[in-house]
């Protein structure tokens, strides 16, 4: 075998050209990766290389009031994480008992019925999801808060159960395909010794998913986090650190100030923005890293 | 026309691991010969490399070289896709393509292989074809039907009238009878007996019945303990392994000690 | 310990021996924390909280059916009153403020088509090829395992990072302005490219090997066995595989806002100028809020919210392309999964 390295050279030079296709294909996918990452910094790098009176010139930078890039970024980061996780909170609880309901609880047609209503929701664009949050939500929302908050309340709390709804359908449908899966006999085990139905999803149900649980919720947070649409409609943007979450103009997520100001950015501004950019393809390749790394756990412990 | 098979010091390795060791054997033209022995012990694995099938599925590589009519199927200059055209192979399940109607089946290794063929020659290879596999009369009148519609031992002869279609001279069979039933097991073997007379077949079986029913020689293959690998025990006549064999392991295999 | 081996007697006298042996598959002996030792029936207090759970898991699913009613209802109830095929057949162009002509989608729907069109002919390639040789040439070697996990890496990809990489590659040949559609089509390729490839390597492995042998068998060389057997085999699947990842990013709105703009008139070329498309539009007609009414001198007829009217029509109408892609999609997949016993 004239295996050298990771190519198969002996079959490369054999004339066989699907097969060279087939490898230059997936090399690509490796350049378009590379491509990405090479382009984004290319772009960032004015704004990484200005000064911090270069940047003044821009004006929404100049406004925030930030001392350096980081202090620029950091705000965005901590709102980002911040809509996102409670998003997950949110979501979480509920998928699990969909899942669970699907699974377990419905009958048959009713579980084909909340399986549509899941893949119905997945293929929702962001931007209705932004339109439901500020025509929907926010004036039923009002109706609790009155004046408490302001009016309408286009606050971070608004904006997480937007992304929650939206990350609702990506967790469920894979802890489902989990909890499917769990073994009759562990099913079984519980039944025979008197396990009411809880009980006997806690005992054999949720142990037997608990990573698969986890793995999909990391992918739902991932997706959180990038979300832009339904942020630049919802958000009335703002800059601080506060956990106030019904606080008005006290956030802005990464993907929210991209959108926002990318239409008025001038190159300085728009290479600042990809410095933004940059940060928020690092959180979300952490977290996907992470979800992967659970799932790998997961299937070595089963 | 049959040819003859000469195996000589064949070593058979799964990545590291030595699967069949030291295989050396001739095999006759025009007959039909059984591999036996217990799971594993590597009868199948040799079977595949005889038409070098082992290359496109396993990881497996080879040692010692295989002539067919003299010509050495492992040499730099053969392809291994004109083997397997020559050498034709009959799997342990019955495997149409689904998607084909049964005439399109028997047709499939000319048509992969993208020759053209006018509608009398394609006809007459599907006739020949189905004949030659007993299955002419009972699916005549229903050439155009999807091929998934027959019944379990149909298909397998169509893959048998498939693989002959390709003109072949040697014919592997992996088990091809072991996911049949009974009936269909007998019209399947009635039809290797009838075919030995055009090529030279080689069968694996895991029944030694069925080795003493459609053989003319067998050979008995054997693993010393799991994970050492497979070797050819011995080879004779069928009626003398089934009779008299010379090797003791051989004996006790037949007898029903082990495997 | 003594509480669980007493739980076992009483077990043991209720349900007899089987019961021992599937205690044991319980792990950790968790159940003694549920199961009271010296309950023969289930009580009370153990029924009602079950009773509770069921409760809870019911009310999941009508919360998550909430969202999902409520915006089909206020997509349809505002989408239907600007549906007309006048709507369907003019641009934005020369539309005033609120005022009559009220203006339409044509450009927008040309636009996402194009741009779609273009993401295709970019991804479909690509993403099937990629997804063949990792199926059916290079199963667990280095390069697959490379190309694996830059599949799942690219997959996390946010769509406005997607933008941001498409933009500054054609910023960086054709200076700041350059605004395409083609532009728009990369961004959106690159969040087809994985989903098409995890789709088509899940149906190229549903091919059953035995038809692959039986092809090898006869003869067949790996590329005809591909393009001939595997590739028809598995070619709904593959079908559908596409239609799910087009509807999936046939609603994008931030990459394209950020690479093909917006524009009132129709364009007709990929690689030329400003491309509006349907997500874009709408989210334009919405950032533009009211339109003024009061200072009449055309004396038109004028709507101040015709805006908003544009926006939830478009938004119907994305709908249903997106609703068409996915149920067309998800039937064939759960045929092909079904055929396939799986």
């Amino acid at each position: 075998m004239s295996k050298i390295g990771i190519f198969n050279w002996h079959r490369l030079f054999k004339t066989d050209k699907f097969y060279l296709l087939v490898c230059a294909s997936s090399l690509f996918v490796l350049i378009i990766l590379f491509a990405i990452t090479v382009f984004l910094l290319f772009s960032a790098m004015p704004a990484l290389e200005s000064s911090q009176t270069g940047l003044l010139g821009i004006s929404w930078y100049k406004s925030s009031e930030a001392n350096n890039i980081l202090d620029f970024c950091l705000p965005l980061v901590f709102s980002t994480i911040l809509s996102s996780l409670l998003a997950l909170v949110i979501a979480l609880p509920v998928s699990i008992g969909v899942a669970l309901f699907i699974t377990f609880y419905a009958p048959p047609k009713l579980a084909a019925i909340a399986s549509w209503v899941i893949d119905i929701l997945a293929s929702i664009p962001s931007i209705v999801y932004g339109l439901w949050g500020i025509f929907v939500l926010c004036p039923f929302l009002n109706v609790f808060t009155g004046n408490l908050i302001s009016s309408p309340p286009r606050v971070l709390f608004t904006l997480s159960i937007v992304l929650a709804v939206m990350i609702i359908p990506i967790i469920t449908s894979i802890i489902r395909d989990i909890y499917t899966g769990t073994p009759h006999l562990d099913i079984e085990a519980a039944y025979g010794l008197g396990a009411t139905k809880w009980e006997m999803i806690r005992l054999s149900v949720l142990p037997y998913g608990a990573q698969g649980a986890m793995s999909a919720a990391m992918l739902g947070l991932g997706r959180a986090l990038g979300e832009t649409m339904a942020v630049l409609i919802i958000l009335s943007p703002g800059r601080s650190y506060s956990f106030n979450i019904f606080g008005v103009s006290s956030h802005q997520t990464i993907a929210g100030n991209i959108a926002a100001q990318f239409p008025e950015a001038n190159s300085l501004g728009v290479s600042l923005l990809t410095v933004t950019g940059l940060v928020l393809f690092i959180i979300t390749f952490l977290v996907n890293w992470a979800a992967k790394k659970i799932a790998k756990s997961g299937v070595a412990n089963v | 026309m049959g040819q003859r098979i000469d195996v000589e010091h064949l070593d058979v390795f799964y990545g590291k691991f030595m699967a069949v060791e030291n295989v050396s054997m001739t095999i006759n033209p025009n007959q039909v010969t059984a591999f036996i022995g217990p799971s594993g012990c590597g009868k199948s694995t040799f079977l595949r490399t005889i038409n070098r099938m082992h290359e496109m599925t396993d990881k497996a590589t080879v040692k010692g070289s295989i002539l067919l009519e003299g010509r050495n199927l492992y040499s730099s200059e053969i392809d291994p896709v004109q083997v397997r055209r020559e050498v034709g192979m009959v799997f342990q399940r019955p495997n149409p393509f689904p998607t084909m109607s049964i005439r399109q089946n028997v047709l499939a290794g000319i048509k992969l292989n993208n020759k053209s063929l006018t509608k009398a020659q394609a006809d007459e290879i599907v006739e020949t074809s189905l004949k030659g596999a007993n299955l002419f009369n009972e699916v005549k009148d229903r050439l155009d039907s999807a091929a998934i519609g027959m019944s379990g031992g149909q298909q397998q002869r169509l893959c048998i009238a498939r693989a002959i279609a390709m003109k072949p001279s040697v014919l592997l069979m992996d088990e091809p009878c072991s996911a049949l039933d009974p009936i269909s097991t007998l019209a399947v073997e009635d039809l290797i007996y009838e075919l030995s007379s055009n090529y030279t077949i080689v069968i694996v079986t895991h029944n030694m019945q069925q080795a003493s029913r459609v053989s003319q020689r067998t050979a008995f293959f054997n693993i010393s303990d799991v994970g050492k690998p497979g070797r050819l025990i011995e080879m004779d006549q069928t009626t003398k392994i089934f009779s008299n064999p010379s090797n003791q392991q051989t004996e006790n295999y037949i007898s029903g000690k082990f495997g | 310990m003594s509480k669980i081996s007493s739980f076992r007697v009483n077990l043991l006298s209720k349900n007899g021996l089987k019961s021992k042996v599937l205690f044991k598959n319980i792990k950790n002996n968790r159940l003694s924390k549920f199961i009271k030792p010296s309950s023969r029936v289930i009580s009370r207090q153990r029924r009602q909280f079950d009773n509770f759970m069921k409760v809870l898991i019911f009310l999941s699913f009508i919360i998550v059916s909430i969202p999902l009613v409520s915006i089909i209802y206020i997509v349809v109830a505002n989408g239907l009153t600007q549906i007309t095929p006048y709507f369907l057949t003019h641009t934005m162009k020369g539309v005033m403020g609120g005022f009559s002509p009220f203006g339409g989608i044509l450009h927008a729907l040309v636009g996402t088509i194009l741009i779609t069109l273009g993401a295709m002919v970019i991804s479909i390639p690509i993403g099937i090829l990629t997804a063949i040789y990792l199926v059916e040439y290079a199963k667990g070697n280095k390069l697959s395992s490379i190309v694996n996990t830059l599949v799942d890496i690219m997959s996390g990809v946010p769509s406005i990072v997607a933008g941001l990489f498409a933009y500054s590659l054609f910023a960086l040949f054709f200076g700041p302005t350059a605004v395409f559609g083609i532009s728009g089509s990369l961004a959106l390729s690159v969040l087809m490219i994985p989903t098409i490839i995890r789709s088509t390597q899940e149906m190229l492995n549903l091919v059953p090997n035995q038809l692959r042998e039986a092809s090898y068998g006869l003869g067949v060389s790996k590329f005809r066995t591909i393009i001939k057997v595997v590739l028809p085999t598995a070619f709904s699947g593959i079908v559908t595989g596409v239609l799910l990842s087009i509807a999936r990013v046939i609603g994008e709105t931030a990459p394209l806002l950020l690479t093909a703009g917006s524009i009132d008139s129709l364009n007709l070329n990929l690689f030329s100028g400003r491309m509006m498309s349907l997500p874009v539009y709408i989210y334009n007609e919405y950032s533009q809020g009211l339109a003024v009414c009061t200072n009449n001198i055309f004396g038109a007829d004028c709507l101040s919210d015709i805006r908003m009217q544009r926006a939830w029509s478009a938004a119907l109408v994305l709908f249903i392309f997106i609703i068409i892609l996915n149920l067309v999609g998800t039937t064939i997949k759960k045929r092909i999964l079904k055929k396939r016993g799986k």
